[in-house]
């Protein structure tokens, strides 16, 4: 089902396209030897470079570009060998040099692809137009005095990359499913953190509207809004602003505007009237950036396994389905505790309980994998119980609640327990004759055709044995006497 | 072939804008010399339409020495005494301008 918006005229189609800015994962600066980490004092990780002091040189870090490329391989984009840095002109209080050093008509990156999967199982290719490094700005703060605004430039000068999508978005959902699934890739290549909270990926949202079968109609910019349900907010409410301007016979401006989560509108930035001249031309204090083959050759085969390879492997490998294979791919940490338990065992049983009792367990206790209070090797350990019979599935739930409390070794807490499951058939034989006996009524109800009953006696005599009987020995106990 | 091109010409607004742009304050007064004198500029560089570049691929910067590149190591900052020396209203570790009104 393709998603559409109803307008009084008919049906409205969106069409959508992210600006995604990353904080790329570096030591140091992209042009200057400073300090890239967050949260110094304010003013310290700065150089005079960083600060725009005359006669300063920008000298490129060279792991800058080594992500930037990492990245592209990871979008299984085309790698430029040539490319080159411009200047991008604008005059604000926290860009100390009045110009911001970026990529602009020779990106390093050109066209790539990202693989998304929605809800109903729909796989579609979003397509990336380009990536290119820019510098970070510096941060502003308005309400530290009445009449005057305060700069830090710790943030000037790092580097970003700007990930640009071609406008293939249809729905707020697959806008949400296209920042997941490059944040997953981008934290999978440790190229960046993915971090929209502190500010480390953001995007800028270009969103237009447009009944079926037309061309596209003007679009508008939605800057900077920091986590992906605000971009998902932020398409449905401009897409519905533009469908009531063109409704009522208006037409909608190419414009910047601000989403505003609390009031839930867009509203327009017209401050910036000459925000988008910004008399690009190429630094001259750089030279194109001309790289080899061989070390992007080298870079890629220094790349970890991709979240959809690793994906597909998991299917092949493990014969478990491909939603669940997506689930444990979701972050590299959870893909490697996964592989740990199914190493060796019942993979398919280790995919269900790690998606389902380890993730709830994780959830009540607001850990995650990382600090999970029990180990994959714990956990394997555990199965190891239920594969060789020493406990069965139901006993399991119970150790498995014991070892979230306890921290204890499944065996340790069998032992500690009397938990062994019931193997001998002399006890399951007697707890059934026991059963039947005390039910003698429904006994003859199961024999007048009430198959449904057979679960009855089942629980009836797991009951009786504290739920340490072996399930299938009582199953084939409670035919032969029935 | 016939080559026509035509010349590009500035007009005041133009001029007025460029100014904007570049945060110069100009007198209405200077905005005829200024229009001479970068129409004359532009009219120099016009020259380049004469070269005849069909065919030839774009180029994409001019140098042909490699770009010179630092390793991802942290040698600088922690200056802050020099980065705010010529600030003209410094407060505490900050920079301060006059306010900016989004």
């Amino acid at each position: 089902m393709s998603y559409t918006l109803e307008g009084r005229t008919g049906t409205w189609e969106i069409v959508v396209g992210l600006e995604v800015h990353a904080q790329v994962i570096s030591h140091s600066k992209l042009f200057s030897g400073a300090s890239a980490s967050y949260g110094g004092e304010p003013n310290t990780h700065v150089s005079l470079v960083d600060a725009g002091f005359p006669g300063m040189l920008p000298v490129l870090n060279q792991e800058c570009v080594a992500q930037a490329i990492r990245t592209g391989l990871g979008l299984r984009a085309r790698i430029n060998l040539e490319s080159r840095f411009d200047r991008k002109n604008y005059f604000y209080a926290d860009l100390p040099t009045g110009y911001q050093i970026s990529q602009f008509t020779h990106p390093i990156v050109g066209e790539g692809t990202v693989e998304i999967e929605l809800a109903d199982g729909t796989v579609r290719h979003i397509g990336i137009t380009r990536l290119h490094m820019e510098q970070d700005a510096g941060k502003s703060m308005h309400d530290q005095d009445p009449a005057r605004s305060f700069i830090d430039l710790n943030r000037a000068g790092v580097a970003l990359m700007e990930i640009v999508s071609e406008p293939d978005i249809r729905s707020p959902e697959e806008a949400g499913a296209y920042l997941r699934k490059l944040r997953q890739i981008l934290r999978y290549l440790g190229t960046c953190d993915g971090n929209m909270e502190e500010g480390s990926m953001r995007a800028d949202v270009n969103v237009s509207v447009r009944k079926a079968g037309e061309p596209f109609r003007t679009r508008c910019e939605i800057k900077n809004v920091n986590s992906i349900r605000y971009v998902m907010h932020a398409i449905e409410v401009e897409a519905t602003r533009q469908i009531e301007v063109w409704e009522e016979g208006g037409e909608v401006d190419q414009e910047t505007r601000l989403f505003d989560p609390a009031r839930n509108e867009t509203r327009s930035l017209r401050s910036k009237e000459d925000a988008h001249d910004y008399r690009y031309f190429p630094d001259p204090d750089l030279l194109p950036l001309v790289v080899e083959q061989a070390w992007v050759d080298e870079l890629e085969r220094g790349l970890p396994e991709l979240p959809d390879d690793k994906r597909d492997r998991f299917v092949r490998q493990y014969g478990i389905p491909r939603y669940d294979a997506s689930v444990l791919v979701a972050e590299q940490a959870i893909a490697d505790y996964y592989e740990e338990v199914a190493k060796g065992r019942d993979a398919r049983l280790a995919a269900n309980w790690v998606t389902g009792d380890l993730f709830g367990a994780l959830n009540r206790t607001g850990r995650t994998i990382t600090d999970s209070p029990i180990s994959a090797q714990a956990l394997g350990g555990m199965l190891d119980l239920v594969s060789d019979k020493t406990i069965n599935g139901k006993i399991a739930k119970e150790v498995f609640e014991d070892m979230l409390e306890t921290g204890d070794s499944a065996a340790a807490i069998v032992e500690r327990k009397g938990l062994k499951q019931v193997t001998d058939t002399g006890a399951i034989d007697a707890a059934v004759a026991d059963v039947l006996a005390r039910n003698a009524d429904k006994v003859e109800e199961y024999r007048g055709g009430k198959d449904r009953l057979f679960g009855f006696f089942v629980g009836q005599v797991m009951k009786a044995m504290a739920g340490k009987a072996n399930p299938a020995m009582v199953n084939e106990a409670l035919k032969k006497v029935l | 072939m016939m080559e026509s091109y035509c010349f590009m010409s500035l007009d005041p607004a133009t001029v007025r804008r460029i100014a904007r742009l570049a945060r110069i304050g100009i007198d209405e007064s200077d905005v005829p010399a200024l229009q001479g004198e970068l129409n004359g500029i532009l009219g120099w560089v016009e020259q380049l339409n004469e070269v005849d570049v069909e065919g030839v691929t774009p180029m994409v910067g001019t140098g042909h020495a490699a770009l010179r590149t630092r390793p991802d190591v942290v040698t600088d900052g922690n200056c802050r005494e020099a980065v705010l020396s010529n600030a003209p209203d410094a407060v505490g570790p900050f920079y301060t301008v006059p306010k900016v009104v989004e």
